[in-house]
């Protein structure tokens, strides 16, 4: 190296060209990066620009306090009410399903599986989150409705109660697994201390593991939910299609997700009232989930305990 | 016991290291092993470890890395339960009563035999709650912030937390923590107290101070310490265990006399070696 | 010596609790696992007498037993095709932007947190993105063109998120080397980082692609549900997926369609499972190398 040209005078070593390759290929993958802040410009745009469309006939008050949902038969009305009552009655029973479910199970495999017996479950519960959601739409619909039928054998067909129980079970692995993310993290020597002042495993789990994981088992509990608010086939399939405003579990109703599916089912003619109407809920269940998002992200940074 | 000592916040120096009983013949005996084995699946670990551990006194471990003076230390409150694959054979008796006996139950013998750890491992909860769980767990029928503050007394960090017992624990500097979990341990009112490097994770000032409480709290509580610090096993204990590992990675235990017996004329010559420094 | 009065322990209450509470949570795990079976079991039950060529080779019909999922499966292959074809450059390339190129300023921390944003978005609102943005806007029609970008944005933080992993698992000094010999960065990436990585890589690929195989909403927000007996012959054609085929079953109310969406689940569950074991496959063969 101590000799950088050659007997002829030329450069021995010449990268020049290699200087704006290098330059390029980082502009090439800056820009692939941008495009997943471009995705999410994407989606504010174009559900605002449409749903404009739609606010600027239907006041947003009454879309938003509304309590009849009737695009497309008259008497038409706009209150979203039914929808979002709808949407929460089912996210509802999944999270009495799914939270203690999930987090029982994270305890569990956490603090009582053997590795042997943890090695096996995990991708059991794994293959459970892989599932597509329409297998679960027909299980919900062909064998859980007419379980419960036989003992509430008034259960209308498409109803809330089956669609949550369904919605449950497929996300008792999201909740499951990152809690246990969350209680694998918490260090050994704190439960270490916790038996050697004479706790059993049981008061090692719930008052030292739970509560040292506590931002991380919210986080996982909120993404999970907000998860069960974005679900579509599952809740399409098996709650029905009659908006309600209603808790009432053994009715039939539409979730905000499942209203978008049906009218996209039709060809409604693109720019039409109706057809905005599906960003105007869409708007709505973005923000949903978006603020669940946030507040589970912001759970873990602000009440996240960090240890070395 | 219920005496409470204050004004121990600030380090007093030396004299307190010099021991002040040395005769070991009319103490009982708390803790006795006898041929203990322990192995990590097939790998044994310790091997053949016999001793009495005296009561009111302090026993130091000593050895080399990787010699056993944990395992040795964690067959004492059955922290082994814990670990899969662990396995001890042979004989441990605690006043009397065989610790591995199948009626006895860990959870209940290891509040009798406190430990503090290597690394300062404060529950992430206010430092009241810290001193107060092993007083839960155990079921303590006596009034808690009572029992909480002779606690805190007894480690000698009182004072220096008594306006901020509801802060958390974690916001306290590393020695303090490591004082509150002495605390902690001492709560339950063990009979035995497991101490495995409670000083090497803390600076000279706080290991001063931890030496102290050592000295201190031996009156009423029978203290086993390991330690790599010569010095420390010098100024604290009146008894020391000199461990070794032999070619095929098994501890055992060389040589167990008289902490002043040991550092100035000890009988193998393989101690000498090790307390001199001369050890490979 | 500790007065024996102060503390009950109250051995037995806490044993017992600590076994109800094992039951518990066993249990809770058995759910989970009873979950699955009884679901894969109706499934097989009554998918099992549908599954027959017909149902593959033949394209849909009014009578369950001439229908079959051929114009399905060839747009679940185009949809696919093309979705990796998107998603496979950009994901790489902005993970090797994120790893190997970002410096910590604000526009890489925007990027990353709105990457974990952008996971937590319902399938649908990237449906109604796809449906405004490709087939509107874009006039793509409510091709498969139009539905493969919509899935590739749907499944590009999930290779992107494996693509970062793979790439921070590469160790630091197979860069210095490369380095140390002269090669520039970009060189150091395409030589060094990217072999080392790509089983990785390949992981979070497989697994994006059995996540946008199974995805059903987004697609019916852009294709909605057709009647198709002919397959894609160009990106501009109009397509149909398994899981929209299955949906349209499930919807009928003959219970013979109902056992065809059986069937149809059976033919979706086994491609995604032999995904799922090459991803899990990979993975293995690749922890082996990196013990080695
Ligand atoms: N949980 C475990 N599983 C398997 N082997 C272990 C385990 N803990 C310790 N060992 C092994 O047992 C032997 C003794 O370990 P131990 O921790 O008791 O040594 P030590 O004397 O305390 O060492 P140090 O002074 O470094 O703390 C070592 O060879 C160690 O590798
Ligand atoms: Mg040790």
């Amino acid at each position: 190296m101590s000799d950088p040209t050659t007997d002829d005078g030329e450069p021995r070593f010449r990268r020049r060209s290699k200087t704006w390759e290098g330059g390029a290929v980082k502009w090439l993958f800056l820009a692939c990066a941008l495009v997943s802040i471009l995705t999410t410009v994407g989606i504010l745009v174009s559900l605002v620009i449409n749903a404009w469309g739609f606010f600027t006939e239907i006041p947003i008050w009454d879309y938003l306090f509304g309590t009849r949902w009737s695009p497309i038969l008259k008497p038409r009305d706009y209150g979203v009410l039914p929808l979002v009552s709808g949407t929460l009655l089912v996210t509802l029973i999944g999270a009495l399903v799914a939270v203690p479910i999930g987090l029982a199970s994270a305890i569990f495999l956490s603090e009582y599986a053997p590795d042997r017996l943890r090695r096996i479950i995990k991708p059991v519960l794994e293959i459970l989150g892989g599932i597509p959601t329409v297998v679960y739409g027909y299980f919900a619909l062909t064998w859980v409705t007419p379980q419960i039928q036989k003992i509430l054998p008034d259960l209308l067909v498409f109803n809330a109660l089956s669609a949550g129980l369904v919605l449950g079970l497929m996300i008792i692995p999201m909740v499951s697994s990152l809690s246990e993310d969350a209680m694998l993290a918490v260090p050994r020597s704190l439960k270490q201390a916790a038996y050697a002042l004479g706790a059993t495993r049981l008061e090692v789990s719930i008052s030292i593991v739970v509560p040292a994981a506590l931002s991380g088992v919210i986080a996982a509990c909120i993404i999970g939910i907000s998860r069960a608010i974005g679900e579509t086939m599952l809740v399409t399939i098996a709650a029905g299609a009659t908006p309600k405003l209603t808790l009432n579990p053994l009715e039939s109703i539409q979730t905000m997700t499942a209203y978008i599916v049906q009218l996209s089912l039709g060809e409604t003619p693109h720019g039409s009232l109706e057809f905005n109407t599906i960003f105007a809920v869409g708007l709505l269940l973005f923000f949903m989930t978006l603020v669940m998002n946030v507040g589970g992200h912001y759970v873990v940074r602000r009440w996240g305990l960090r240890y070395e | 016991m219920t005496e409470t000592r204050e004004g121990l916040d600030a380090p007093t120096v030396p004299k307190l290291f010099v021991n002040e009983h040395t005769a070991s013949d009319e103490s009982n005996t708390v803790i006795d092993v006898n041929k203990l084995d322990v192995h990590y699946g097939t790998f044994c670990a310790v091997r053949g470890v016999s001793m009495k551990i005296k009561e009111n006194r302090v026993t130091a471990f000593i050895g080399p890395s990787g010699c056993g003076k944990s395992t040795v230390l964690r067959c004492f409150n059955r922290m082994n339960d814990l670990i899969p694959g662990a396995r001890v054979t042979g004989e441990i008796n605690f006043f009397g009563q065989d610790l591995y006996a199948a009626e006895v139950d860990p959870t209940e013998m290891r509040s009798r035999v406190g430990m503090v750890f290597q690394k300062p491992n404060p529950f992430p909860k206010s430092i009241y709650d810290n001193v107060a769980f092993g007083l839960k767990v155990n079921g303590y029928t006596g009034n808690y912030p009572d029992a909480v503050e002779r606690s805190l007394k007894r480690a000698a960090l009182w004072g220096e937390v008594k306006d901020r017992l509801k802060e958390n624990a974690l916001q306290l500097s590393g020695g303090q923590q490591q004082r509150l979990c002495i605390a902690r341990a001492l709560a339950p009112e063990p009979e035995v107290l497991l101490m495995d490097e409670p000083a090497s994770a803390l600076d000279p000032i706080s290991t001063l101070a931890i030496e102290q409480l050592i000295n201190d709290l031996c009156k009423d509580v029978s203290i086993i310490i390991v330690t790599h610090n010569m010095q420390q096993a010098a100024r604290v204990s009146h008894e020391t265990a000199f461990f070794m590992v032999n070619d095929d990675r098994a501890g055992y235990l060389v040589e167990f006399d008289d902490t002043s017996k040991i550092f100035t004329n000890p009988n193998d010559e393989r101690t000498e070696a090790y307390i001199t420094g001369r050890f490979s | 010596m500790r007065s024996p009065s102060s503390f009950n322990h109250h051995l037995g209450r806490r044993k017992i609790l600590g076994s109800i509470a094992l039951v518990m949570f066993m249990s809770s795990v058995v759910v989970g696992i009873l979950g699955l079976v009884v679901l894969l079991a109706q499934i097989l039950f009554q998918g099992l007498e549908w599954l027959s060529p017909e149902l593959i080779f033949n394209f849909p019909s009014r009578h369950p037993e001439q229908a079959g999922l051929k114009a399905a499966i060839f747009g679940t292959v185009w949809l696919m095709g093309l979705t990796a074809a998107f998603t496979v450059p950009v994901g790489v390339g902005a993970a090797i932007y994120l790893e190997e190129y970002a410096s910590e300023n604000w526009l890489t921390r925007l990027i990353e947190v709105n990457i974990a944003n952008l996971a937590g978005v319902p399938s649908i609102v990237y449906g109604l993105l796809g449906l405004a943005l490709f087939v509107q806007w874009l006039s793509m029609g409510r091709s498969v063109l139009a539905g493969a970008l919509t899935m590739s944005l749907l499944v590009l933080p999930i290779v992107i998120l494996a693509s970062r992993e793979a790439i921070k698992a590469v160790p630091e000094t197979y860069r210095q080397a490369a380095f140390a010999l002269g090669a520039t960065k970009w060189e150091v990436v395409r030589s060094v980082v990217l072999p080392s990585a790509s089983p990785g890589v390949l992981t979070g690929i497989i697994l994006a692609m059995s996540r946008a195989i199974g995805e059903t909403a987004p697609v019916i927000a852009i294709s909605a549900l057709v009647y198709l007996t002919f397959i894609p012959q160009n990106p501009l054609d109009r397509f149909t997926v398994l899981p929209i085929q299955i949906f349209n079953w499930i919807a009928r109310p003959q219970e013979d369609f109902r056992g065809l969406a059986a069937g149809g689940i059976i033919v979706l569950l086994i491609i995604l499972l032999s995904m799922n074991a090459l991803a899990v496959f990979l993975r293995n063969r690749y922890q082996k190398q990196s013990v080695e």
